[in-house]
């Protein structure tokens, strides 16, 4: 018999890292980053400018696709194990000082980087992406109606959403780096569950 | 050797309830959110310092990164249409007509044995960017208008572009102004395609939108009709620095 990717209970060698719900939300966040980023790319880059122009149906799709980008999360709050995760993301606990004072000397021993179901880096890296969001969605919104906010708010609102826009995009570049070099974690990601030996090896205080 | 070890050992053996650990996650978004914040506020003095900075760095970047930073210096390239053809000294044409006396058809050559002036201005974006001190040279509107003969019921100008999109119009006092060109050359080069060539509009005291690439069209009327961007919000008198919401310096 064939055990489907989302049927409730896995084979007994591989371990359920996520529900649905967090599945569905990361799939969906991804796709309208994706859609903002490349908006945006064509719009900022001279050389993409050119090849697409259409400049007001860029503009309206990168401005919807903002406004939608915070929504999964938002829904994804229906569900406790989406819930969950996110205290998880919250939480620092001892071992997550020692992750990032590994981290920062590049130390990548196993052994120097304890981990829970998160590690520290995700953690970091989930809080400030989230914040980001806030400040080019708050931003954003004084560029698109320019009416509701006084008028010098609106050049300084285009400065921050420009800087914070490149820095996302170097993060955003990081974080997919990561994952292409680790594809049980992707796994993870795409059906749900992960082999035992890499959850010990990568998140050795996980206890799902 | 360090206390860390003893400290892990802590960790629960069971699932560890998330409310365990310093809310450290929320302390970072929250921060995120404060700093976007304060660079609103600061971003005019922050802006000026970076544009001063970035703007003497790209005259000698060669690889001209820079010029992809934001407010890097340098034009931004902007299309509303899908795609424009290219026109070539044998197959453009500036056709001059709606309630003047003696409409006609410019060719380049035309235009080029019309009487040139040249102007050195900033250029300013009302999206934020500024170019400063661009040379645009080419004919003066009025000197088109005049030779057409504009009709006494004519009381604005329509401009069409050859991207079959585009539009843009002023009154007839403002096309009449001495800083308003049909540009043929830029930055002392001939107009390239990517900017607007062989021929666009040059309104220096207007925001760069008013000055409309790959002109084509220029249609005396009896009132205003408002421009592309301008039936998308933007003003119809975009003085730099006395509309759109903005405090620019004035550029002419």
């Amino acid at each position: 018999m064939r055990l489907r990717a989302d049927t409730p209970a896995p084979p007994d060698s591989r371990l359920r890292r996520f529900h649905p719900a967090q599945r569905w939300v990361h799939r969906t966040t991804a796709a309208l980053m994706g859609v903002c980023v490349l908006t945006a790319a064509f719009l900022y880059v001279p050389q993409l400018a050119v090849l697409v122009g259409r400049r007001a149906l860029v503009v309206r799709v990168h401005e919807y696709a903002g406004l939608a980008l915070p929504v999964p999360v938002l829904l994804g709050l229906a569900s406790r194990a989406f819930r969950t995760d996110l205290g998880f993301l919250n939480r620092f606990g001892p071992h997550d000082r020692v992750w990032l004072r590994a981290a920062l000397v590049r130390d990548k021993r196993p052994s120097s980087r304890p981990a829970g179901k998160f590690n520290a880096g995700q953690k970091v890296y989930a809080a400030w992406i989230a914040g980001a969001t806030v400040v080019m969605l708050g931003t954003g919104l004084m560029m698109w109606f320019t009416h509701l906010t006084p008028l010098v708010w609106r050049t300084s609102a285009t400065f921050v959403h420009d800087w914070l826009a490149l820095t996302v995009g170097i993060v955003l570049a990081g974080h997919i780096g990561m994952a292409l070099g680790d594809p049980e974690a992707r796994r993870g990601l795409r059906t749900g569950t992960v082999s035992r030996e890499w959850a010990k090896r990568e998140h050795p205080l996980w206890r799902p | 050797m360090n206390p860390e070890p003893s400290e892990e050992r802590r960790t629960p053996k069971e699932r560890p309830a998330p409310a365990e650990g310093r809310p450290i996650g929320r302390r970072v978004l929250l921060g995120t959110i404060g700093l976007g914040a304060l660079g609103v506020a600061a971003a005019p003095t922050l802006q000026r310092g970076l544009e001063s900075f970035l703007g003497s760095v790209s005259g000698k970047d060669p690889t001209g990164l820079t010029g992809l930073l934001p407010n890097g210096g340098g034009f931004r390239y902007y299309s509303v249409a899908a795609s424009v053809p290219h026109k070539s000294a044998a197959d453009y044409r500036l056709t001059v007509d709606g309630l003047v006396d003696r409409p006609r058809s410019f060719t380049l050559a035309d235009l080029r044995a019309l009487p040139q002036t040249r102007l050195v201005k900033d250029v300013q974006c009302v999206t934020g960017w500024r170019v400063p001190g661009t040379p645009f040279e080419g004919v003066r509107l009025s000197h088109l208008l005049d030779a057409a003969g504009v009709r006494g019921t004519g009381k604005a100008v329509r401009f069409t572009c050859f991207d079959g999109t585009y539009s843009e119009s002023l009154t007839l006092d403002q096309a009449r102004r001495a800083d308003v060109l049909v540009a043929l050359r830029m930055q002392d080069k001939d107009i390239g395609h990517d900017h607007g060539g062989p021929v666009r509009l040059y309104v220096a005291p207007m925001y760069f939108y008013k000055s409309a690439k790959w002109l084509s069209g220029i249609t005396v009327t009896d009132h205003v009709l408002p421009g592309y961007w301008e039936k998308l919000g933007y003003d119809v008198d975009a003085w730099v620095g006395r509309s759109n919401g903005r405090t620019d310096a004035p550029t002419s």
